[in-house]
């Protein structure tokens, strides 16, 4: 997929340069073509001021007089995203107001300009052609749903603008997108699911059922976590999928096999509370040992009504909820600066859970956009392609203010980060963290070397 | 698990599916049959009743049967009364063009979605059943509400039969059904009918939805299935026939979940959604549809 | 001509050809002038607009000009999206065949599923269409291994060529959707004021009187929503190949009512309506959604207004009170 962006005419960072007084600068290229040129005509009708008469243009006009750094930030405020979207952006303000209380990134402020997606690839890709040319951001940053980062990635390296994304998805290290795409700020499904395997056959069992969203979210769990349990010298005995429409899983309940040891869940979505109820109701005490993915249970009070089930179970989390008898530091920072209590919920109202296995991510990012800034000199967005680079070598992340989650390093090939996941269980109404994994138990073989592919 | 034990399983499921859908389509079916318009916002209606009832039962929280009563009133009350709003000031003044009516619908629809997205919230919220009560069957155990809901909705059924043919209200609403203009003669209020009859059928999409919340949960795109599944009920049931619609409620309820235990579950929703179809396709007046739409 | 008595909609006079020509045409000039003044962000959106505005065109052949009220369209767009982008990911066909290739593969949806919705009519029409896009959509889903379901893919940027040029270049971009769009804004023209498209108006407006006088209704229908999912196809081919990404959402009922609503909202049964309405139903999110988190809220509370006073769409409204001409 290299190959081909080699043989564009070289304009496009020239047109980026300029202080354009129009704010009709962008990144495009554009070959060179007789008659008049697309480029010419607008610096003409720009120095009339023609173009910034019109409704619509008038309040982007000083793009670049003022100086601060702009991100632009991808949230679903609407959609199905939205429970995260809203966690994501408190995350996200909150990191941003310790960067700017800290002298902001290369002294100048950073000002994020939010734009919701609606969680839908299309309006993804163009709130990220927003940014790019019109919002004239740096850089765009903080999608979580993968078909909303792959709907977009295109459009960003096309448009080359530097698009981070805290996705948890495998899309950037296999090698699907672009140079531009990052995901410095959480490891990914694969990594994750790879590093649960072990402990699950240790300690759970070794026969499992998989019960997962038949998308591809669900496929990449039923992929290489039954690849990594073979490895263990366990067995994935039955695998169902659960079609993308369903609001009631009951009937699937039977077709799990009754020698099953574990049973390994990964619901998204509204319907999960209905499922974890049900499943309940299907096998009262006699269950088999339950692991799942708190992805089901992001922004959800796990004292629900109907969760009590859930009692004695585990849990895989990005970052742990509760505050921990071992809380860091750093993590008791974080919480703090985000407005997180103990319990994991919003400080003002208690039943405003947060999503706090995956909103980190947000806070990791930009706190590594913010060292990849100064370590480039970043400008503006001439230096595009530097900040890139200078992402890309990084490494050791270690634990801190700005990595409360824990330690990570960074592959800049794959541009895909690696860090320590967590098992807790479910006791009475607390999540206990048990397990904590090594980073290295998350490796896999590169899919991809990105920095191949011409900036 | 054996097939026999399974297939109750399936079957029940299937019922409890029926049961709500029945109750809801129903809605749709009136609106439909009397109005003549498609009511693209029967899926909202039934997402507010659904938050409605957490609202309800959250304000309450005194025991959950107390909440779930007083949501089993309020909720239809409050979605009816945004109905006759939404008749009256919009759906009226398009004299009922089926056309303009999907469109104004579609606003209603994000209208609604979107207030209840910023007062009420992005997530997923439980409302607690009446009684949680779990009957265990040699086989698998069984939510005692879920038998429940099958039981309320029969009652709710016979409920609207009898509203329909036995009082002056539903005698009205037939005679509005069989021949607008005819009706008006006959010095019937068309206009108040209609209003009437709109908040009745978004009212039962309510009381479906506060059957339902207990079961799964209210969220604010809860809405988009109950519409599409209602709208294939009323076209299969046969248009304008109630009868028809329940009827279809109940094969598609039960064969919903009775597919799933044959097929894998993605390809068992592929075959049900072809089985419309065709079912359609071969009597396009609906399964119980006396003439041609 | 024997049916033009049948057709109701349009005056007895006969039409300025020479006015009409010139207005579409010179929509097509304005938009080539439109590539040299625009800033970025806008000549991008217009691009993707102008495609989308293809989807809309087909639609408004279905349900503008012979009445077929379709809620499945959708499917025809995610036929011509998945063609062009599964043969650009597995058999490594570049644009021009990935594209001709996702417009038969619309063509050969509305030859199956199209003939036999069409045994139907009126709502029966409506639902049958849905549940075919319905089961299309979680066709998409079931062959995941290859379609990645509702992640989707990334089309590969060496299949992005047209004749050597990079589809991702923006003048290009631009230029193709524009070719596409005059294609197909033209052809809609020329069908609307063919003996075919008269036929279907006469269909719209009384399909037992067409039959009567012996117009095989069936066949016309056919034809006209064949015609109509090619020109979703190819919007669906060309939005894959243009912008880079297949996924399951642009299956989604969604994306079924979405051209019903432009087209509504332009003018349903006019040439240039469902452009209208694709410009104005994408600046009115757009806009909207800079000043307020709550854009769906103005969104539903402007159609309900539009429709209002509005009731046949914009266009539909303009040439009922000024334009009887406006075809």
């Amino acid at each position: 997929m290299t190959t081909f962006k080699d043989r564009r005419p070289a304009g496009g960072k020239a047109n980026t340069t300029g202080a354009d007084t129009t704010g009709l600068k962008g990144a495009d290229t554009k070959p060179a073509k007789s008659g008049p040129s697309r480029r010419g005509v607008l610096a003409g009708l720009g120095a009339a001021g023609a173009l910034t008469a019109m409704p619509g243009f008038v309040r982007y006009s000083q793009a670049q007089s003022a100086e601060p750094i702009k991100i632009g930030f991808q949230v679903h405020r609407t959609g199905i995203g939205a429970a995260y979207g809203r966690w994501y952006d408190r995350t996200t303000m909150a990191a941003t107001k310790l960067i700017n209380d800290a002298g902001g990134i290369n002294g100048r402020p950073v000002e994020i300009i939010a734009e919701d997606d609606g969680t839908d690839p299309k309006r993804g890709a163009e709130v990220v052609e927003k940014f790019a040319t019109q919002h004239g951001c740096d850089i765009a940053f903080g999608t979580l749903f993968s078909h909303v980062v792959i709907g977009s990635a295109p459009r960003a390296g096309e448009l080359k603008i530097p698009y981070f994304v805290v996705s948890e998805g495998h899309h950037v290290a296999s090698g699907m997108l672009n140079r531009y795409t990052l995901q410095p700020g959480i490891t990914d499904v694969k990594s994750q699911v790879i590093a649960m395997a072990p402990w699950v056959s240790d300690n759970l069992g070794k026969k499992v059922t998989m019960i997962f969203p038949d998308f591809a979210f669900g496929h990449n769990h039923r992929d290489f976590f039954t690849e990594a349990m073979a490895a263990q010298g366990g067995e994935v005995i039955e695998q169902i999928a659960i079609p993308p429409t369903e609001s009631s899983f009951f009937k699937y309940f039977p077709k799990i096999p009754s020698e099953t040891e574990v049973l390994y869940h990964v619901m998204v979505g509204p319907g999960v509370l209905t499922f974890v109820k049900e499943m309940g109701e299907f096998y009262g005490s006699n269950r088999p040992e339950i692991f799942g993915f708190i992805d089901s249970l992001e922004a959800v009070d796990i004292t629900s009504p109907g969760l009590e089930f859930l009692d004695g179970t585990y849990l895989w989390e990005g970052n742990p909820r509760q505050a921990q008898a071992d809380q860091s530091e750093h993590d008791k920072f974080y919480r703090e600066a985000v407005g997180v209590d103990a319990r994991g919920a919003s400080v003002d109202d208690p039943k405003d859970v947060s999503t706090y296995a995956h909103m980190f991510g947000c806070w990791e990012t930009l706190n590594i956009v913010k060292v990849g800034m100064e370590a480039c000199g970043y400008s503006g967005t001439k230096d595009r392609g530097a900040l890139i680079e200078a992402v890309e070598a990084m490494k050791d992340m270690p634990e801190s203010r700005a990595h409360p989650q824990g330690a990570k390093v960074f592959n800049g090939k794959t541009h895909q980060v690696f860090g320590h996941q967590f098992i807790s269980q479910v006791q009475g109404a607390d999540l206990v963290k048990v397990h904590t994994t090594p980073i290295e138990a998350g490796y896999y073989e590169d899919e991809v070397d990105y920095t191949t592919q011409p900036l | 698990m054996d097939f026999g034990p399974y297939f109750l399983l399936a079957s029940l499921e299937g019922a409890v599916g029926a049961a709500v859908l029945a109750v809801t389509a129903l809605g749709l079916s009136l609106v439909f049959g009397v109005m003549r318009i498609v009511n693209v916002a029967h899926g909202e209606f039934f997402m507010l009743g659904a938050v409605i009832a957490w609202w309800v039962a959250s304000l309450i929280g005194i025991h959950p049967a107390v909440g779930f009563l007083a949501a089993l009133v309020v909720s239809p009350l409050v979605v009816g009364s945004v109905a006759i709003l939404a008749e009256r000031t919009v759906l009226s003044r398009l004299h009922y063009d089926p056309e303009a009516t999907i469109v104004a619908t579609i606003g209603m629809l994000y209208v609604i979605q979107q207030a209840v997205l910023m007062t009420y919230g992005p997530e997923a919220r439980p409302v607690q059943p009446p009684f949680d009560f779990r009957i265990q069957l040699p086989w698998f155990g069984y939510s005692a509400y879920k038998l429940f809901v099958i039981l309320a909705a029969v009652v709710l059924l016979l409920a609207v039969w009898w509203g329909l043919t036995r009082t002056r209200l539903g005698l009205m609403m037939r005679a509005t059904q069989i021949d607008r203009e005819t009706a008006r003669a006959f010095a019937i209020p068309v206009d108040r009918v209609y209003a009437g009859v709109f908040a009745v059928g978004a009212a039962l999409a309510a009381l479906g939805a506060v059957l339902v919340v207990p079961v799964q949960q209210a969220h604010y795109l809860m809405g988009h299935d109950p519409l599409l599944l209602s709208f294939i009920t009323v076209i299969i049931g046969g248009l304008g026939s109630l009868r028809g619609t329940v009827l279809a409620a109940v094969i598609i309820g039960m064969s919903d979940g009775i597919i799933s235990v044959f097929f894998s579950p993605t390809l068992a929703k592929i075959i049900a959604t072809l089985a419309v179809a065709m079912v359609l396709v071969a009597r396009p007046q609906g399964l119980f549809g006396e003439r041609a739409p | 001509m024997s049916e033009s008595t049948a057709v109701l909609s349009t005056p007895p006079a006969a039409p300025p050809t020479a006015r009409i020509l010139g207005l579409h045409l010179g929509v097509l000039a304005v938009l080539f002038a439109l590539h040299f003044v625009l800033p970025d962000y806008h000549h991008i959106s217009l691009s993707r607009i102008m495609v989308l505005a293809c989807f809309a065109m087909g639609y408004n052949l279905a349900f503008g000009y012979s009445g077929l009220l379709s809620l499945g369209h959708a499917m025809f767009f995610a036929a011509g999206l998945y063609a062009a982008g599964l043969v650009a990911q597995f058999a490594d066909i570049a644009a021009p065949g990935g594209f001709l290739i996702g417009v038969a593969a619309a063509a050969l949806v509305a030859l199956t599923l199209g003939a036999i919705a069409l045994r139907t009519g009126g709502v029966s029409f409506m639902i049958v269409t849905l549940m075919f896009a319905q089961a299309v959509f979680l066709i998409i889903y079931y062959f995941g291994t290859y379609t990645r379901g509702d992640e989707g893919f990334v089309v590969p940027d060496a299949m992005r060529v047209l004749l050597g040029l990079d589809l991702a270049d923006p003048t290009v971009r631009y230029m193709t959707a524009l070719a596409l769009f005059a294609a197909c804004l033209m052809g809609s023209l020329a069908l609307a004021r063919s003996n075919l498209g008269r036929v279907l108006i006469a269909i719209r407006e009384n399909e037992d009187r067409a039959r009567m006088l012996g117009y095989d209704v069936y066949r016309y229908k056919l034809t006209a929503l064949t015609l109509s999912a090619v020109m979703a196809g190819a919007a669906g081919a060309a939005y894959g190949l243009l912008f880079g990404y297949v996924g399951a959402s642009f299956a989604s009922i969604q994306y079924s009512i979405y051209p019903l609503l432009w087209v509504l909202m332009g003018g349903a049964g006019t040439v240039l309506g469902p452009f209208l309405g694709t410009v104005l139903m994408f600046y009115l999110v757009d806009l909207t959604s800079a000043a307020t988190t709550a854009y769906l809220l103005v969104v539903g509370l402007v159609l309900i207004a539009l429709i209002l006073f509005f009731p046949k769409g914009i266009l539909g409204t303009v040439r009922e009170r000024y334009l009887p001409w406006l075809p």
